[in-house]
């Protein structure tokens, strides 16, 4: 059972270098079971969805990607990737929005359109968020779109996230009042009811723990919803804890490890014995490092969940393992 | 941590080693510039790298964005005050120093405009909305600080002989070629189309005001309401007085990193991402004639010691794992195949690299099992960056 049945829209955050994008690929194929349709989308121009998933450079369109993880009857549904881009948004709200036509194409062409989304930092997320909005909101009304059980966003990193999605402060100061203002405001209401999710990405390492402490606590100042924390590129644990103790203080003991390597049918020798102890010792330095971040993150009171560094790197054999794991221990 | 070697395969690399104490050491060498994509350690590296260089005896700042809070803190600048503060317990031993700031972003970006206009021109600056947007948002304004920031300590040490050698962390952008792109950036927008339109009014003639204008005056004015494009006019109005002036230092601090005296290291990890965008940096470099001293790869996994093979390793486990499921070594030879695994697929990363790139001296910095977080720590990465 997922432990966040109601929620439409996923956002996915996590510092720089924590797996943020292959969590949030991940997150959408374990949505995906039972006939289920799920968007995912990207905003950062990166490509990164192309890349995972070894497709062509995704357009400004919704596009087929996958089926997605198959429940225990081996029911699957599917996965939909979109690729949002400032540019392209904005000349689509235009003409939705305004039927702006003529004036639409003039303002690319005097650099309206350039000015708007690289400079001004508020309105390019707006922009983003707009569209991503519409996903979430989309009803039969409008005929032709696909409508999705969960959206699935790669969301700029922890440090920018909750600036990114309070969306109707950034504009306060530039827009004050006008049809701007209201949409923004009607996006914030979705973006802070319990149908949406902000989750957390990080590794058990100092200064991304840091970062996600900060991020929940600035997301709860705005109101913004924290979803769970995931706890990426988790060591493996393969020693229990008093075998870490003794792999420290360096009290493993050499000849009952020579023995058993013995017995494995390995040939042994002083050179391989030294390696697997200092081996050893710096595997239980770094699990007293996790263990002490993961206090930390214990203390931050939300649900969270554990995917293992996979020492063959993520390929997409690898997303659909993750997104196992992430169904069994109930994000999705 | 003694130094371990590997014989094998993984160990010849194509790359030739970057030579870290001959870059520092060189009194030609006056600006280390460490960019690479976020979250593979350029803060570290960078702080790392001034310290060892202060210690050898050069007189250095080091320039950061955003370092961790302990070791900011170890470093004394947890305070954004965006002016260099000695570190103490740096070993002045070799005559050397070391001074560390962590960069205000919107607080350089003020400077710029007190320093280009009248203090009523700048008021009206500084309070626009348009700029307050502009200034504290993250969209390239960061990276154009930095370079601002950069240019300016250059020019003060120049006069005053402060320093003889800057270390420069660049911000944690999406990509690793927005810190060179920032200034392009900052001033074809201030040369832009709709700026030199929103313009046009106040400079007179009429002849810019065209039908099309008029159609665009009138969108904008639906979309935003009049209030924002009243504002967004006078922003444009009070910054094309400072125009000139941003644009010139833009340019002057290009120049600089074109210079002889600046070295760019490109930091990595042994990760597909972080080298692809380490990759095109490189490239890019070279486009713009820029002096690339080397590649840095962070984090690498230690090699383990010995020629057991992880597929040896997890067979010898399995085996001990059935007679004992508690076995300490099997734990012990499942971690050497990891560990193993790991190595490997890293080398090959690396060896991928230096096919495409094979003039880049390299080296790798191997994991360390814990956090650096005060200036022993920094020492150690130091000496590993040096390939002790």
């Amino acid at each position: 059972m997922s432990d966040w049945p109601d929620v439409r829209l996923h956002v996915v955050t996590g510092k720089g270098g924590t797996g943020k994008s292959t969590v949030a690929a991940a997150l959408a194929l374990a949505l995906a079971g039972d006939g289920k349709r799920v968007l995912l989308c990207e905003v950062e121009g990166r490509q990164g969805i192309a890349r995972m998933f070894d497709v062509d450079p995704l357009p400004y369109e919704e596009r087929r990607l996958t089926t997605g993880l198959p429940d225990e009857g081996g029911r699957t549904g599917v996965v939909h990737a979109l690729h949002i881009d400032p540019e392209s948004a904005l000349l689509e709200y235009l003409s939705m929005y305004y039927k702006l036509g003529r004036a639409g194409r003039a303002l690319d062409r005097f650099g309206v359109i350039e000015f708007a989304t690289t400079i001004a930092p508020g309105v390019r997320d707006v922009l983003l968020t707009g569209k991503v909005f519409e996903a979430v909101q989309r009803n039969s009304r409008n005929k032709s779109a696909i409508e999705y059980d969960a959206v699935v966003l790669d969301a700029p990193p922890t440090g920018r996230i909750a600036q990114f999605l309070n969306v109707s402060n950034e504009l306060a100061g530039l827009a004050r009042m006008g049809p701007i203002k209201s949409q923004s405001d009607h996006m914030m209401t979705l973006f802070r009811s319990p149908r949406t999710a902000v989750h957390l990405v990080t590794v058990l390492e100092e200064m991304p723990v840091q970062e996600t402490a900060d991020g929940i606590a600035e997301l709860r100042k705005v109101g913004l919803p924290v979803g769970g924390v995931v706890v990426n590129l988790v060591r493996p644990r393969d020693l229990s804890a008093e075998h870490l103790a003794a792999a420290r203080a360096g009290k493993l003991d050499r000849a009952e490890i020579a023995e058993q390597l013995e017995a494995g049918g390995i040939d042994v020798d002083d050179t391989l014995v030294d390696g697997l102890l200092a081996e050893a010792r710096d595997h239980a330095e770094r699990r007293a490092l996790e263990d002490s971040q993961r206090a930390l993150v214990k203390e931050l009171d939300v649900p969270t969940y554990d995917l293992p560094r996979l020492p063959q790197g993520i390929d997409l054999g690898s997303l659909y393992e993750l997104a196992g794991l992430m169904r069994e221990q109930g994000m999705a | 941590m003694k130094a371990r070697t590997r014989v094998g395969p993984l160990s010849t690399s194509k790359a030739p080693a970057l030579d870290v104490d001959a870059l520092i050491d060189d009194p030609a060498t006056g600006i280390i510039v460490c960019c690479g994509s976020g979250g593979v350690g350029k803060t570290t590296t960078s702080a790392a790298l001034a310290l060892r260089a202060a210690e050898r005896g050069r007189k250095v700042v080091v320039l950061t964005i955003d370092p961790a809070r302990r070791l900011a803190q170890s470093m004394g600048i947890e305070q954004l005050d965006n002016t260099p503060r000695p570190v103490s317990e740096v070993d002045p031993a070799q005559g050397g120093s070391l001074d560390a700031m962590m960069l205000d972003m919107k607080r350089t970006f003020d400077e710029v405009v007190e320093s280009q206009a009248t203090p009523e021109k700048a008021r009206q600056i500084l309070e626009n909305p348009f700029y307050i947007a502009l200034s504290s948002s993250f969209a390239g304004t960061q990276e154009y600080m930095a370079m601002e920031k950069l240019g300016q300590i250059h020019a003060d040490a120049r006069t005053d002989g402060s320093y003889d050698l800057i270390v420069v962390d660049t911000p944690p952008s999406r990509s690793a070629l927005d810190f060179l792109d920032a200034p392009e950036r900052l001033s074809s927008f201030l040369d832009g189309r709709f700026i030199r339109l929103m313009l046009a009014p106040a400079r007179g003639p009429a002849k810019l005001m065209t039908a099309g204008f008029g159609v665009i005056t009138n969108a904008l004015n639906k979309i935003l309401g009049g209030q924002v494009l009243r504002d967004l006019q006078m922003f444009v109005a009070a910054l094309d007085t400072v125009f000139g002036g941003f644009r010139q230092r833009a340019q002057k601090t290009y120049a600089l990193l074109q210079a002889d005296g600046t070295a760019f290291l490109v930091v990595a990890a042994p990760e597909p991402d972080a080298l692809r965008e380490a990759a095109y940096f490189v490239e890019r470099l070279s486009e713009d004639r820029m002096p690339l001293a080397g590649l840095v790869v962070n984090r690498a996994t230690p090699a383990p010691v010995g020629d057991l093979t992880a597929d040896e390793a997890m067979a010898a486990a399995v085996r001990l794992r059935k007679r004992d499921p508690r076995s300490v070594v099997a734990g012990l030879l499942r971690l050497h195949a990891d560990r193993s695994r790991l190595v490997e697929r890293e080398a090959r990363l690396r060896e991928g690299f230096a096919s495409a790139h094979p003039q880049v001296a390299t080296a790798v910095v191997p994991a360390l099992a814990g956090d650096v977080h005060d200036l022993d720590g920094l020492r150690r990465v130091g000496d590993l960056l040096a390939g002790g």
